[in-house]
């Protein structure tokens, strides 16, 4: 196993500007000398996608894997204006990816993995779920030293308008013009219930702090720039190291439940490698057992009644329009940011 | 043997086939019902669903500054996915203008105004049913349609609609299987009593000619009223075959006894041997002509009984002891010694009047034939499976011609002209032996004399 | 004998009634069952012969009601119906024997002499001449003490002297009365039988004689 992955060809390369999209970066894993390359484009950076990676590798030692990460509008870009000829496409915009099986960019593809996925994991045989990631509330334990935590929305809001000197400027979250994982969240939040409203009020009263990624938010908290960070990424802020400098919560009264989803672009060229990739990511999730849930060691807070997936579908595509992204913005802009 | 019956078809055969065809028809027709309806039912509620969804999308356009502000609802399109993995497109338009969705769906006009419209088309390689609503917009001074088309492929719709139809083809073919089978149970039920009576009047005897009185359905009464109305008519035609073969015999034998009589009293009377020999022939041809006659009616009594036997349990050796003590006079007459030999215990299946018939005429050919002082013997025997009643005399035998067959009809053998005799008697014994499945044996004995041997099949 | 002849046809029963007288009997003639009824009822009867077709009746049905009256008459059925019909039943019905017509009247005695047999007799079967007695039903001669069965031929031949004693009868007449019609037998058959009884003769004082030329005849 260890030779294999220091066997492993590994490049960091940004690659010549042939492509009309932008990328972050590209890795190339496994022999250099075969013809069985998978090209994967991504929106998970390398350090999410290595522990299920590398076990794919040792397991079909012939298979290659190109891996290029991209942010979800260029991966969008990619597939949808570009037709790039990408093998698989990960995503964790759930609404781009609907929009691409939707539109008829993406291929159906049935295996006894993908059928073993519960309904809200499969749409059409076309997007496949492979994670479940939260959106949390990060807290510094160091703000909120004597202070209770809170637990839900309420709560924050209870919180943020008794102590307003405490959290003025304090608070972060997604930029929503910027992040489309933001935005997603944002619009379930709002679409789940009215506080989000009523919470975008406050914060923006508490002057809020505008980030366009999770991991920078986490580091914000942790060094002590921010004492709140609303709809962070649940899994990204569990495997930091740094875990002891804040708490994560997930709000009992609703979690909202991103999931990773993968799908075969029309323009593949190697299907059955991205088809034998997808079945080794559900398998892989399933190995925990078959709840596919990906929520961390935050065990103790997971309520499944008060998960809300975000349902994949149709109904993703509403948020795509465009009078709807103007006018859920139009109203965001005047909430959060007091103008 | 029963005469063959020329068989053409088959009612229950018929009856069934009608019964499936007529099944098939109406599962072949069951099945398409189904399935139309099925169709119907399944394109409305996609219409209906697919109306709520343009309709929800369309009570959220509003007029803001002289724009126009469309805020989608989530449920607009979430309902769509609601029911199956669909694809949705959708299209909004201001006076033929594109605002927001898929660009190249275009809305279906219809010809009427109605607000809602829907159909089917071809959208991107996939077959799609789309609805298009219109709502009428004012945009500060002037006024506009605002145009929303949704639209879902009908992939799930298609795998819907393959299992009703797989579905209504099992009710078709279980509807068919089912009706196969009440067919075939209704056309036993309606077959059962045309064999009921097949069984009950071939159960008769020969016979029992009494009309068939068990009800029957209403359809069999013509069969039955005819058939008893043939019963009838054979009974009385039966009864008049009997009846005129016995008056004929009357008929014949009254007028012969009268002159028998006067000839035999006249010949006590006359003297002069010319008019005794006269008168002696005289008598002599009328005793053949009696013996004629008679045998000819037995032969017709014989032929009518033994086509419909109806067989009883015979003792034999009684059935002898009876008629060689009838036959003693007829013997003593003659001085003749009639015996009755070993008589073993036995018993045939028969006629007894046939078979006492059949017996009768053996032996009064062997006291008739065996002459002066002659000797008859009448024993019964059990050989296996069969009973011998063997008839032996001491008389000159039949004659020695193997060419000649003493059983054909009026047949008699040559050396016994001067004997009184149609020569049907043997024929007749023949007859009734055989109707009984026996067989009749005739021989010379080494030491002279004749062994007649009726055998038949011991019960 | 005394017969009752149940017989409608007029014709035949007059024959009948005229053959029987011949050899001594009494014949009564009924023309139906309702004269057969009367007759029985005033007269005893030997022997009964009954027809079967009778205008007011089934000769059956007065077989029926002649053995329910328990009459120990013997009936014998003269029939002209067909043989096979008609045998069982009547016999079944209580009749002696039948006789089909037209009949032998040798065979007819012959069979009345079986049915009186049967029956143990009648008043008159035994005649006497001299020092033998003749039972004609039994057929023996009764001579100085012995019993001497006779032979049908021989009995019937003895009859026929005894009930004319001293009366010569020829030798055709003879062969007539001894001999069925279809039998062709030459008159010096009845040698042999005269001469049979001879011999049965000897110990008695009667003795059959030959009339030269003219035939036989018994003296006692």
């Amino acid at each position: 196993m260890r030779h294999l992955i220091l066997s492993l060809l590994l490049s960091l390369v940004l690659v010549p500007v042939a492509k009309g999209f932008e990328i972050e970066e590209q890795s190339r894993f496994g022999p250099g000398e075969t013809t069985n390359v998978l090209r994967v484009l991504s929106t998970a950076d390398l350090a999410f996608i290595r522990p299920m990676l590398l076990p794919f590798l040792s397991k079909y030692p012939d298979v290659a894997v190109e891996y290029t990460v991209a942010s979800s509008s260029e991966v969008m870009k990619a597939v949808f204006d570009e037709s790039q000829s990408y093998d698989l496409v990960i995503s964790s915009a759930m609404d781009l990816q609907t929009k691409l099986a939707n539109d008829g960019l993406a291929l159906s593809y049935t295996s006894q993995a993908t059928q073993s996925l519960p309904d809200w994991a499969n749409w059409g045989d076309q997007i496949f779920a492979f994670t479940q990631e939260p959106a949390a509330m990060v807290l510094s334990n160091k703000a909120f030293e004597g202070l209770e935590l809170p637990r839900t929305r309420q709560e924050l809001l209870s919180v943020l308008r008794q102590y307003p000197e405490l959290f003025d400027g304090k608070v972060g979250t997604y930029d929503v013009r910027q992040s489309g994982l933001g935005y997603l969240f944002a619009t379930q939040d709002a679409r789940t219930s009215e506080t989000y409203w009523r919470l975008s009020e406050v914060m923006g009263l508490l002057n809020v702090r505008l980030y366009t990624s999770s991991a920078t938010m986490i580091d914000a908290v942790v060094t002590g720039e921010l004492a709140i960070a609303y709809n962070v990424l649940g899994s990204y802020a569990m495997n930091r190291a740094d875990k002891t400098a804040f708490t994560i919560v997930l709000p009992s009264d609703f979690t909202t439940v991103m999931l990773r989803t993968a799908l075969i672009p029309v323009t593949a060229k190697r299907t059955d490698l991205a088809g034998r990739f997808i079945d080794h990511l559900i398998e892989r999730t399933n190995e925990a057992g078959p709840s596919l849930l990906q929520l961390g060691s935050a065990d103790d807070q997971v309520d499944e009644n008060s998960l809300r997936r975000i349902r994949l579908g149709p109904g993703l595509l509403v948020y795509l329009d465009k009078f709807k992204n103007r006018s859920f913005v139009n109203e965001w802009e005047s909430a959060i940011l007091q103008e | 043997m029963a005469p063959q019956v020329h068989i053409k078809g088959s009612i229950r055969r018929h009856l069934i086939t009608m019964l499936l065809i007529g099944a098939a028809l109406l599962a072949v027709l069951l099945y398409f019902v189904v399935q139309s309806v099925a169709r119907q039912i399944a394109q409305e509620s996609q219409d209906n669903i697919l109306a709520a969804s343009a309709t929800a999308i369309l009570d959220n356009a509003a007029v803001i500054d002289g724009e126009i502000m469309i805020d989608l609802p989530y449920s607009a399109f979430s309902m769509l996915g609601d029911v199956s993995d669909e694809r949705v497109y959708y299209a909004i338009r201001l006076n033929d203008e594109f605002l927001s969705g898929y660009e190249d769906l275009t809305p279906i006009r219809s010809n009427g105004r109605s607000p809602r419209t829907f159909g089917s088309m071809d959208f991107r390689g996939e077959e799609i049913r789309t609805a298009s609503l219109q709502r009428p917009i004012f945009l500060g001074a002037k006024s506009g349609t605002l145009d929303v088309t949704v639209a879902q492929t009908m992939d799930g719709q298609r795998k819907k609609l393959a299992r009703f139809s797989l579905m209504s083809l099992m009710i078709g073919f279980s509807f068919f299987l089912l009706t196969a089978l009440l067919a075939a149970v209704a056309a036993r039920s309606a077959t059962r009593p045309m064999h009921r009576l097949a069984a009950s009047v071939s159960r008769r005897g020969p016979g029992d000619l009494r009309p068939v009185e068990a009800p029957v359905p209403a359809e069999m009464a013509p069969l039955v009223s005819s058939l008893n109305s043939f019963m009838q008519r054979l009974k009385h035609s039966l009864a008049e075959s009997e009846e005129f073969i016995a008056e004929a015999a009357h008929r014949v034998r009254t007028p012969l006894a009268v002159v028998r009589t006067r000839a035999e009293t006249t010949l006590r009377r006359v003297e002069k041997p010319e008019n005794r020999q006269t008168v002696r022939e005289m008598i002599r041809a009328i005793d053949e002509s009696s013996r004629s006659a008679g045998q000819l009616l037995d032969h017709a009594m014989v032929t009518f009984r033994a086509d419909h036997l109806e067989p009883k349990d015979i003792d034999l050796p009684a059935l002898v002891i009876d008629l060689v003590e009838s036959l003693k006079p007829l013997s003593e007459l003659r001085d003749v010694e009639l015996k009755v030999g070993a008589l073993e215990p036995s018993q045939i299946a028969g006629d007894g009047i046939l078979i006492q018939n059949a017996v009768r005429n053996v032996i009064d050919n062997a006291i008739k034939y065996c002459g002066q002082e002659g000797r008859v013997d009448v024993s019964v025997l059990r050989q296996g499976e069969h009973v011998q009643l063997v008839v032996e005399d001491n008389g000159p035998g039949f004659p020695d011609d193997p060419e000649q067959n003493l059983l054909k009809r009026y047949a008699r053998g040559e050396n016994v002209a001067g004997i009184v005799g149609s020569g049907l008697g043997l024929t007749i014994v023949d007859q009734v032996v055989r109707a009984h499945g026996g067989t009749l044996d005739y021989s010379n004995k080494t030491g002279g004399g004749a062994c007649v041997t009726l055998s038949f099949p011991s019960c | 004998m005394r017969f009752l002849l149940i017989e409608d046809n007029v014709e035949l029963g007059r024959a009948i009634v005229e053959r029987l007288s011949l050899d001594g009997h009494v014949v009564d003639q009924a023309e139906s069952l309702a004269d057969a009824r009367d007759h029985c009822a005033t007269a005893d009867y030997d022997l009964i012969l009954l027809d079967i077709m009778l205008p007011d009746g089934d000769g059956r049905t007065f077989l029926a009601e002649h053995r329910a009256r328990e009459n120990a008459t013997p009936v014998i059925v003269l029939t002209a119906r067909s043989e096979v019909s008609d045998r069982v039943g009547v016999l079944d019905l209580g009749a002696d024997d039948y006789i089909v017509k037209p009949f032998d009247f040798a065979e007819f005695e012959a069979r009345c002499r079986a049915v009186l047999r049967r029956r143990g007799g009648v008043a008159g079967n035994r005649v006497t001449r001299g020092d033998l007695t003749f039972d004609t039903l039994a057929g023996t001669l009764h001579v100085g003490g012995d019993d001497i069965q006779l032979r049908n031929r021989e009995l019937r031949l003895f009859e026929i002297f005894v009930n004319s004693p001293g009366q010569i009868f020829s030798k055709s007449k003879l062969v007539d009365r001894l001999f069925s019609y279809d039998e062709d037998v030459s008159e010096n058959a009845i040698e042999v039988y005269v001469g049979r009884l001879r011999k049965h003769l000897t110990r008695s004082s009667a003795n059959i004689v030959t009339v030269r030329g003219l035939g036989y005849k018994l003296e006692v």
